[in-house]
């Protein structure tokens, strides 16, 4: 089966050229060069998995009791579970030649100061003193599988806001980490959030106390540096009630020669009142299998938003889901997939309405070109006694071409009777007219292509911090002009 | 050296049908010509074809624009090099709005024109866009707007007559401007193409009707009847063809070629 799926993703050497050239200029745009040999990192797991990798994690993280054996029951759950069979082919993941640990430097940075100069030279190029400057809150920076960089304003440590690495989580705040860690995703939910739970490392950790209103984003930028290595954050954030929070994590990737897998775990808690939105951009290079669990519960009368664009990775599957636990909770799932040659974006959203007069808005965009595949799996879930629950599902798909594929699965389960759900599907070709239109004003093939969908993506885009928007329009500028001439 | 010419140009549908059948035209600076026509005679077709739509084919014949011939570029070169269609239904282009579209419109004719790098400078691009709002009575409102998207007939025609004063062209094709217009709206759209001409411009105002020629007032008027222009006069023969209609060259509404759809006024 894989390889069947293989041949019909393989685009032509101009593809692949293509897909190359559009993460070449990444070393000079943002200087992956550093740290590429194994003998920069500090500490370096062998490759595999096993109970000794994760006794060794664990020890070296100096972890308490309950995770280390939360860890190793773990990993019992991942090897007994088959790979999934439906979604994506994850059949090329080589679990035995993963790193999946790597420790880059010794202790965590507390300034800019004590940052490493090659990891500050990395920053630099991502423009984070600047934008850090204008208005950002934080920054955790995860820099391969360990945060070494996070900086709280003093102003949100006041407030009695909490945002560290999940790992300092872990050691400042242990009784409130155990008290909600895993419960939203419990370790044996699915394989890979299995394989989390065994070998994670890094992520964020955020508590927002009652009633304290974070009005700038929270933003943390992730990314893979080494070959076959494993990146597996896991992150917890709990809005008590009444507050309110909004995280956004970047992901960019540099080219690797074989293939890497990205397994993240984020569970989230928005308590009575409280609100949430959390945004990731990932643009994972065209090997990286990304397969995240994302979930998120609201009790009454909270708002819980995932904000989710999907651009890179060989493979996808991510679907944000929000638990409506209380009356009148509300959540919305806004998401972008965009696959192109050899890419398989298997991404949607998950809402279930437990609770009377809950909402929820699932709103997903798909493009896919050169042969790649983008869908929309989601889950719409009302349980008897929600009585009053409304939903509204919208996907659109835009296919530019003749090879790629857009598949839409739109599982919907009602147990109440009293509910007002609406769905809504489309799936579109960019028109001839509109490209001509837009070329009649002096805009080349590729520059009219990359507005229209642009445009078509605009109701999400315009939901994401504004140098987010335009890194995203730029990156759909890049692969348009991949997809002609 | 003329503007715009049009020597012998025969222009084919895809399945081959041929729709104009030897167009001469020579259009000058500072020079409007107006093309006359009834239903289906081919002018909607002769204003892609000058403008480059893939799907009409030139068999025979040429496009000589500022001298250079512009029959096989694209639609994207030839709008680089000056040219400027209005259309008869200008395209929706959902969520992109229609100061971004303006501006990215302006910065590629501004590199390939006159080699510019850098982008217009975001100041001086609001301030001449609301200038040329203003004087074309388009609400301030339009310009954070999806382009086209939920436009009622008049503000696409107006928006489009916008464009064209944005992007400075040396020839300006307006392909049936005048319908969807009432005759407020009409007088702005017509003296706001009046006013763009100049010894740096030309226009050519395709219609059926006389009414906007009222308020532009052609050099020139040609009659356009099954794909060919059989009479070439001054502004007195749009009032012989208000007078006695096209009958008088053999021609009958609803002809060969594709009638227009009908659209709403504003």
């Amino acid at each position: 089966m894989a390889q069947i799926e293989d041949e019909r993703f393989a685009g032509g050497p101009d593809e692949n050229e293509i897909v190359r050239e559009i993460g070449s200029d990444y070393a000079e745009k943002y200087g992956f060069h550093v740290g590429d040999t194994p003998e920069d990192y500090f500490f370096k797991s062998g490759r595999g998995l096993s109970h000794e990798l994760v006794e060794m994690i664990s020890e070296h993280k100096k972890e308490p009791e309950w995770m280390r054996k939360f860890r190793h029951s773990s990993l019992d759950y991942f090897l007994a579970r088959p790979l999934p069979s439906w979604g994506g082919d994850v059949s090329g993941i080589d679990f035995e030649n993963i790193y999946y640990y790597i420790k880059p430097t010794e202790k965590q940075a507390e300034s800019w100061d004590d940052l490493p100069a090659d990891i500050k030279d990395t920053w630099d190029k991502l423009g984070i003193p600047e934008a850090e400057k204008k208005y950002l809150a934080g920054v955790g920076a995860q820099y391969e599988s360990e945060v070494v960089y996070h900086k709280v304003q003093e102003e949100l440590a006041k407030q009695g806001v909490i945002f560290l690495d999940m790992d300092s989580g872990l050691r400042e705040h242990e009784e409130l980490v155990k008290q909600y860690f895993g419960t939203i995703i419990p370790q044996n939910d699915n394989k890979f959030a299995a394989l989390n739970s065994a070998v994670w490392s890094g992520g964020s950790f955020i508590y927002v106390p009652k009633g304290v209103k974070i009005e700038l984003p929270l933003q943390a930028y992730f990314r893979i540096n080494a070959e076959n290595m494993g990146q597996f954050e896991r992150t917890l954030i709990i809005v008590d009630e009444g507050a309110q929070v909004h995280y956004v994590e970047g992901c960019t990737a540099p080219i690797y020669s074989s293939d890497s897998l990205h397994s993240a775990v984020v569970e989230i808690i928005v308590h009575k009142g409280g609100r949430c939105r959390y945004t990731t951009i990932q643009n994972w290079s065209t090997n990286v299998y990304n397969l995240v669990t994302k979930r998120a519960i609201a009790y009454e009368d909270a708002i819980m938003e995932w904000v989710d664009g999907n651009l890179g990775s060989k493979l996808t599957m991510k679907y944000p889901a929000i638990w409506l636990m209380g009356p009148r909770a509300h959540g919305e799932v806004l998401s972008i997939a965009f696959a192109g040659a050899g890419q398989h974006q298997d991404a949607g959203g998950k809402c279930v309405h437990v609770a009377p007069e809950t909402s929820s808005v699932i709103t997903s965009k798909s493009i896919s070109k050169n042969g790649g595949r983008a869908g929309y799996r989601g889950l719409l879930q009302v349980a008897k006694g929600a009585k009053n629950a409304k939903s509204k599902v919208v996907c659109d798909a835009l296919i530019l071409d003749e090879d790629s594929r857009s598949d839409t699965y739109p599982y919907i389960q009602i147990d109440e009777d009293e509910v007002d759900i609406g769905h809504e599907a489309s799936v579109s070709k960019i028109g001839e007219e509109q490209l001509f239109y837009l070329m009649s004003r002096g805009l080349s093939e590729a520059e009219a292509s990359a507005m229209v969908v642009s445009g078509f993506v605009e109701p999400i885009t315009k939901e994401l911090p504004l140098e987010y928007a335009i890194e995203m329009n730029r990156l759909i500028e890049l692969q348009m002009e991949g997809s002609v001439g | 050296m003329v503007l715009l010419e049009l020597k012998n140009l025969h222009v084919s549908l895809e399945d081959g049908t041929e729709i104009v059948k030897g167009v001469d035209l020579a259009v000058d600076t500072n020079e409007v010509h107006a093309i006359m026509g009834p239903n289906g005679s081919g002018k909607s077709t002769l204003s892609y074809a000058i403008a480059g739509h893939p799907a009409y084919e030139v068999t025979d014949g040429e496009i000589l624009l500022d001298g250079r011939d512009i029959t096989e570029a694209g639609a994207d070169e030839r709008a680089q090099q000056g040219l400027f269609l209005a259309f008869q239904y200008p395209q929706a282009i959902p969520g992109v709005r229609v100061t971004e579209f303006l501006r990215t419109a302006i910065n590629a004719v501004r590199k390939a024109r006159a080699g510019e790098e850098d982008p217009v400078p975001v100041k001086e691009f609001r301030e001449e866009l609301f200038k040329q709002m203003d004087r074309l009575k388009v609400s301030r409102e339009l310009a954070s707007r999806y382009l086209n998207d939920g436009f009622s007939g008049g503000e696409k025609k107006r928006v489009e007559i916008l464009q064209m004063a944005m992007l400075k062209p040396r020839m300006a094709v307006l392909d049936e401007t005048d319908s969807g217009l009432d005759i407020d709206a009409l007088k702005v759209v017509a003296g706001g193409v009046r006013e763009l001409v100049s010894p740096q411009m030309g226009a050519l105002v395709i219609t059926h009707y006389k009414r906007i020629l009222n308020y532009i007032q052609p050099d020139r008027v040609h009659v356009f009847v099954d794909g060919k222009i059989v009479e070439s006069g001054g502004p007195e023969l749009a009032d012989k063809l208000e007078e006695f209609g096209y009958e008088q060259w053999g021609a009958h509404e609803n002809g060969n070629g594709a009638s227009p759809k009908e659209e709403g006024d504003d």
